[in-house]
């Protein structure tokens, strides 16, 4: 038994040979985030008349390989808004962590209604990914924030790993940005045609939008979580699986299935 | 050769359990002029006797934010480094959620940095109590502050020299403060300071000053905030009129504040 602490919790030097202290170096050039690891891809979101519709798959990435497929990408806060985070897969938990504990004291300070709106959690997001990429250590994340404004009404905005924020009727993080907000923007392509759209019509939008994404999107997968956020709540179901698929398109392009030629 | 071995500084207890130099900025507070303060469900005011200063009038209201502001009995110099505090706190809190502060948090936060001060070997506690008022999405709200860092909500309060004859008139009539309209609560706030009044003072255009922040009916139903405007001056010549005027029942005197006056009561 080695009593020293430096030892505890070491692999046992007559077993193992001794423990390899290059790996655990403390002096030396201190090295921040470089690229995220475990990802997740795209999240989309749209506004309608009276809330926001949000979705993402539920797969974590590890590189090419589809590593975990049950990781739920949507999160629930004060169940009055939801957060949707594509990239990296532990920045998205450490932020998880970091809101619940968020949302505790706000819940200890407020206890009957929730004080802070999805407008209020897009803003301190936003700074707080802000701070982090200012200390050249940024969380690898684009979000999504959905919910409703001071106002009452339908707010949703996207904050990115720099602290960069945007707004629109419809928006969609990494490949989806390319692949599915040109669909919605069919659809909705400003804040009057957001306000006529009904709460089926942009469920049905963003159904169809994440199967163009899973047809398309080598890194997504056909499980997926969808969130409706109105007034009255958030209603978050996370095992949705796509429906009325048709490969048909892909028989003859090429990066398909088995090429013959 | 010391009347009192247990007051050198705000760490150590007496045997009795007491800290004085807590007590003694307590003191502090009553050697500062009187301010009242009246919360009902849609406003709150302040309202102050300025302090004579040689030529000129101590000021006793700071606004802290749109949303709401401080009255101060006690030293201007340490309000004012609780002022800047707050004013601080108020800003930041409106860069990093984009919401003005809610009252308790604020109140929170001096509550817990004068407290420090009272269990810091060398650090001595604030010598000024404040009335604080404002309104967040839970309404209007009133809280006393005191040096020793404890902070409570009230409906209505009043700190400062003699304030104790302000108190009791505003219990008297502390069933009719929650429905109050604008008006009214200047009325009582200001009867509420003639109380407190040395005999042959009066209110005046010069010496006295109105506080007000509120909700008012804002776009779609909700309300929204009427921000904080202080009244001095001219701008509070009807007001002053008005209780003077009224000069009805409710003005007699007839209790005695308890103990106030008198030195302190000390251990010997």
């Amino acid at each position: 038994m080695d009593h020293r602490p430096q030892a505890w919790g070491r692999p046992r030097d007559d077993v193992y040979g001794a423990y390899d202290h290059s790996y655990m170096q403390e002096n030396g050039p201190k090295q921040n985030t470089q690229q995220p690891i475990v990802t997740g891809t795209s999240v989309i979101g749209i506004k309608f008349k009276d809330g926001v519709v949000i979705a993402a798959d539920n797969l974590a990435s590890y590189g090419s390989l589809a590593r975990f497929t049950d990781v739920k990408r949507l999160r629930p806060f004060a169940d009055s808004s939801i957060l949707g985070f594509s990239g990296d897969i532990s920045d998205m938990q450490y932020l998880d962590r970091h809101l619940t504990e968020l949302s505790l004291s706000e819940a200890y300070e407020s206890p009957d209604k929730p004080r802070l709106n999805a407008a209020n959690l897009h803003r301190y997001l936003s700074k707080l990914l802000y701070n982090r990429r200012s200390k050249f250590d940024p969380l690898w994340n684009h979000l999504l924030v959905g919910g409703l404004d001071d106002n009452g009404e339908p707010f949703l905005a996207a904050a990115d790993l720099l602290g960069s924020t945007y707004s629109a009727p419809s928006l969609a993080t990494g490949f989806g940005a390319m692949l599915a907000q040109p669909i919605m923007r069919r659809y909705v392509p400003d804040e009057e045609a957001a306000k006529k759209l009904s709460r089926e019509e942009a469920v049905d939008i963003v159904k169809e939008a994440m199967k163009v994404l899973f047809y398309r999107d080598a890194r997504s997968l056909d499980t997926y979580s969808l969130a409706v956020v109105t007034k009255d709540g958030v209603e978050l179901k996370e095992d949705e699986k796509l429906e009325n698929q048709s490969w048909a398109f892909a028989d003859r392009i090429k990066g398909y299935g088995t090429q013959t030629v | 050769m010391f009347r009192n071995n247990y007051d050198n500084d705000s760490v150590t207890f007496s045997p009795q359990g007491r800290i004085f130099q807590i007590e003694y900025a307590g003191e502090a507070v009553k050697q500062g002029s009187v301010v009242v303060g009246i919360a009902s469900k849609t406003h709150v005011g302040l309202f102050a006797r300025n302090a004579e200063e040689l030529s000129s009038y101590q000021k006793k209201l700071f606004e802290i934010d749109e949303h709401t502001a401080i009255a101060i009995a006690g030293l201007t110099s340490d309000a004012r480094v609780l002022s800047n505090f707050m004013k601080q706190q108020c800003l930041g809190h409106r860069l990093t959620y984009g919401r003005p502060m809610p009252i308790p948090t604020l109140v929170g936060q001096i509550g817990e940095k004068a407290q420090i001060n009272t269990q810091v070997y060398g650090k001595r506690p604030y010598g000024v109590g404040l009335l604080v008022a404002g309104v967040d999405e839970n309404g209007p709200h009133l809280f006393e502050f005191q040096p020793s860092g404890m902070t409570e909500e009230m409906v209505a309060f009043a700190i400062g020299a003699r304030s104790q004859m302000a108190r009791t008139y505003l219990e008297r009539n502390i069933e009719s403060f929650a429905d109050c309209s604008k008006e009214e609560l200047v009325k009582h706030g200001l009867r509420a300071l003639k109380e407190s009044l040395v005999q042959d003072k009066e209110l005046t255009v010069e010496n006295t000053s109105v506080g007000l922040v509120g909700l008012k009916e804002g776009p779609n139903g909700r309300p929204s905030v009427e921000p904080f405007k202080l009244y001095d001056g001219y701008e509070t010549k009807e007001w002053i009129e008005s209780v003077s005027e009224s000069q009805g029942g409710e003005g007699e005197g007839e209790t005695t504040a308890a103990g106030e006056g008198d030195g302190m009561e000390v251990d010997s």
